[in-house]
């Protein structure tokens, strides 16, 4: 009972967006209660012709690239040294926890029988890309728990289990970076089979490498978005400058990806391109707002270093650009010539948005519970720690006098 | 994708859709055989007398109507969907679970045990014949099983079996060349094409028409065996996952050496002075 009062005394405490988002939540919840009372025919607007909708499209398709920010930085800072960047990390790797924990529930949901994922591993088809990213997904999460475990242990002050994650702390960062490069891709390895189904805007045989490209300058953006909005709303230090360095690697990716892209459509893509002209004009929004605007923007030193516009930039068109790709890939780019349009239900919808404010919600709680910020480059070791009981003191060879 | 393995004795349908009387033997046959429900139908909902409109979870085959008035004529055809049994099946490459299996007698089965119903088969199929049960709460795939039961026991599946007219059902091989001479004896009464001949890589159901087969309401599909679309780029997933994980770990391997010399040569630097303040 107190425990109850409690709760919802630090509820209240809450800002008026918290809960909000609390609301929305509560409300996917109960849509996805009706989703497993009622049936998916029943509660969704997918059919034989559409078996596959909002929640593919968003839940998991746009949702996993948009979690990439953990496996680029984590990548970033501890393989490559960028330590400045250092207090962006744990910020990324909750959201790209909280971020596949919801693209688990996601397919849960969506799955005819979810109580049966365990097939997975009773029945493995090697040859299913829906088989290797449930896997990589499965992992990435596991991975992706064991390194946000880190400001967890540290708030209840576990010190023992504290050692143990350090130790695995840059091996995790490796596996992680490396799982996440197979299912992003593999994701556009999903519409390699749709021959014949997926317009030629968007199938060609490097859809994955693209899918892959597209997912590391997302997470990027994504990383830049959260620290300005952590930066604005969460009374957290500006961190415009960091971001200014981060921003300058990502014409580089975009750049790459234009020129990957433009070459596909040239020499990789079956004929006609531009017969339909919704087609035409989706791909045009695309690949203008999503690559384009954004390319240009981030070639200037000006719009890299004011944080207003790295968020306009990142955020509003990288972002944009990315949710429109996965979705012209997966829904608009598969409706065939005089077909029915699909159009999520009520029900779908409200799960989809409640994903979205869990989100924000579970990310904002964990920021004011748990130590996710105060880590910083001066109180980190770099070294790898050789062994246990030696992780706090810096690394010596030969002792001081 | 399964090793190569030689087509020519899988038991195969063809198809003759020019003997086709439309009088739906085979949708009755094959309803009472799979036990399958009745669909509450109306006529005119596809084109002329075709009912049901289309394949469902309760419905593996039907009868597709071409009524209506083409090459100055009113023209009158028929066609019977149903699942292809693909040589190289997309639904059994796709499938997490491995629950679509190519049995080596040819028909294409589905083991409802192991779905998980993601629906990814559905997407994959080039001819669309996964249908899912959307009116159950746990949903699961239909698909026409080419009667794998009867075939087994050495009987012919059950839409053949009472087929008057239109299907012959015997090895791939034979087949193809009952289809080849039927056009060779009458060239101006078919098209000279077998369907299902190329398709999606060759399939265990092969048309002959009177009409161009796009117009019948066949699909257009690639000629090449779509499970070697994807396996295209999954092929490469061990190699990129050793190349980003070494490459990583070597680059951390080499900064971290990097920061540790630089440590060393600190600390070396330190002691030095510090050695000199002992001395004097």
């Amino acid at each position: 009972m107190t425990a109850m009062k409690k709760i919802v005394s630090e509820i209240q405490d809450f800002h008026i967006f918290l809960r909000i988002l609390i609301v929305l939540v509560t409300a996917g919840l109960i849509a996805a209660i009706a989703r497993f009372t009622f049936g998916l025919g029943a509660t969704t607007n997918l059919s034989d012709v559409y078996p596959w909708g909002l929640w593919v499209s968003f839940d998991v398709v746009t949702a996993v690239p948009l979690a990439a920010g953990a496996f680029v930085l984590g990548a970033i800072v501890h393989c490559f040294h960028i330590k400045k960047l250092e207090p962006l990390v744990r910020p990324a790797i909750v959201t790209g926890f909280l971020g596949y924990s919801l693209v688990c529930i996601g397919l849960l949901l969506d799955l005819g029988q979810p109580h049966r994922g365990w097939h997975i591993f009773a029945y493995p088809n090697l040859h299913s890309p829906m088989f290797e990213v449930a896997l990589c997904v499965m992992s990435y999460t596991t991975v992706a728990l064991l390194e946000f475990l880190a400001p967890v242990f540290e708030k209840f002050g576990f010190h023992l289990p504290l050692r143990f994650l350090r130790t695995l702390e840059l091996p995790l960062i490796v596996l992680g970076a490396a799982i996440a490069t197979l299912h992003q891709s593999t994701i556009g390895t999903f519409f390699l089979i749709a021959v014949d189904k997926l317009h030629n805007l968007w199938y060609n045989p490097i859809l994955p490498l693209l899918f892959w490209i597209s997912a590391v300058f997302t997470g990027r953006c994504i990383i830049i978005i959260e620290a300005v909005m952590v930066h604005r709303y969460l009374d957290q230090p500006d961190e415009t400058e960091l971001l200014a360095t981060l921003a300058r690697i990502i014409p580089w990716f975009l750049g790459i990806y234009l020129v990957l892209k433009v070459y596909a459509l040239f020499f990789l893509s079956e004929r006609p391109l531009f017969d339909r002209p919704g087609l035409t004009a989706l791909f045009t929004i695309e690949m203008v707002a999503g690559i384009i605007i954004p390319l240009i923007m981030f070639l200037h030193k000006r719009i890299r270093k004011d944080s207003t516009m790295q968020l306009r930039a990142a955020g509003l068109v990288v972002m944009f650009g990315l949710v429109l790709n996965r979705f012209n890939v997966s829904m608009f780019g598969m409706i065939q010539k005089n077909q029915q349009i699909y159009y999520p239900s009520a029900i779908e919808t409200i799960v989809t948005i409640g994903i979205i404010a869990a989100h924000i919600l579970f990310f904002a709680v964990v920021a004011r519970y748990f130590p996710i910020f105060e880590h910083h480059p001066e109180d980190v070791d770099y070294a790898i720690p050789d062994g246990f009981r030696r992780v706090k003191k810096p690394l010596t060879i030969g002792k001081p006098s | 994708m399964s090793v190569k393995r030689n087509f020519s004795n899988d038991r195969t349908f063809l198809i003759d859709t020019t003997r086709c009387t439309g009088c739906r033997s085979c949708q009755v046959a094959c309803k009472q055989w799979n036990q399958m429900k009745a669909e509450e139908t109306t006529f005119f909902q596809g084109e002329g007398y075709q009912n049901p409109a289309h394949l469902s979870e309760n419905t593996l085959t039907a009868v597709k109507f071409i009524d209506g008035w083409r090459y100055g004529r009113n023209e009158f055809a028929f066609y019977k969907e149903m699942c292809m049994h693909c040589n190289e099946p997309a639904c059994v490459s796709v499938c997490p679970v491995s629950a679509f299996i190519k049995t080596p007698e040819g028909p294409v089965i589905y083991d409802a045990k192991r779905c998980i119903g993601c629906r990814f088969c559905m997407i994959a199929c080039p001819f669309g014949i996964p249908k899912y049960q959307w009116s159950k709460g746990l949903p699961l795939v239909v698909k026409c099983s080419g009667c794998f039961s009867r075939v087994k026991e050495g009987l012919i599946p059950a839409c053949a079996k009472a087929c008057p007219t239109a299907i012959t059902y015997g090895s791939r091989q034979e087949m193809i060349d009952e289809a080849n001479r039927r056009i060779t004896a009458h060239p101006g009464k078919y098209m000279s094409r077998i369907y299902g001949l190329e398709e999606a890589g060759g399939t265990s159901v092969l048309y002959l028409s009177a009409i161009p087969f796009n117009e019948l309401g066949f699909k257009k599909v690639t000629q090449r065996p779509l499970p070697s679309l994807t396996w295209a780029a999954l092929r490469f997933v061990p190699t990129a996952f050793i190349t980003m994980g070494g490459s990583l770990a070597f680059i951390s391997w080499l900064t971290n050496r990097k920061e540790r010399l630089r440590r060393e040569k600190e600390m070396g630097e330190d002691q030095k002075a510090s050695g000199k303040e002992d001395g004097q």
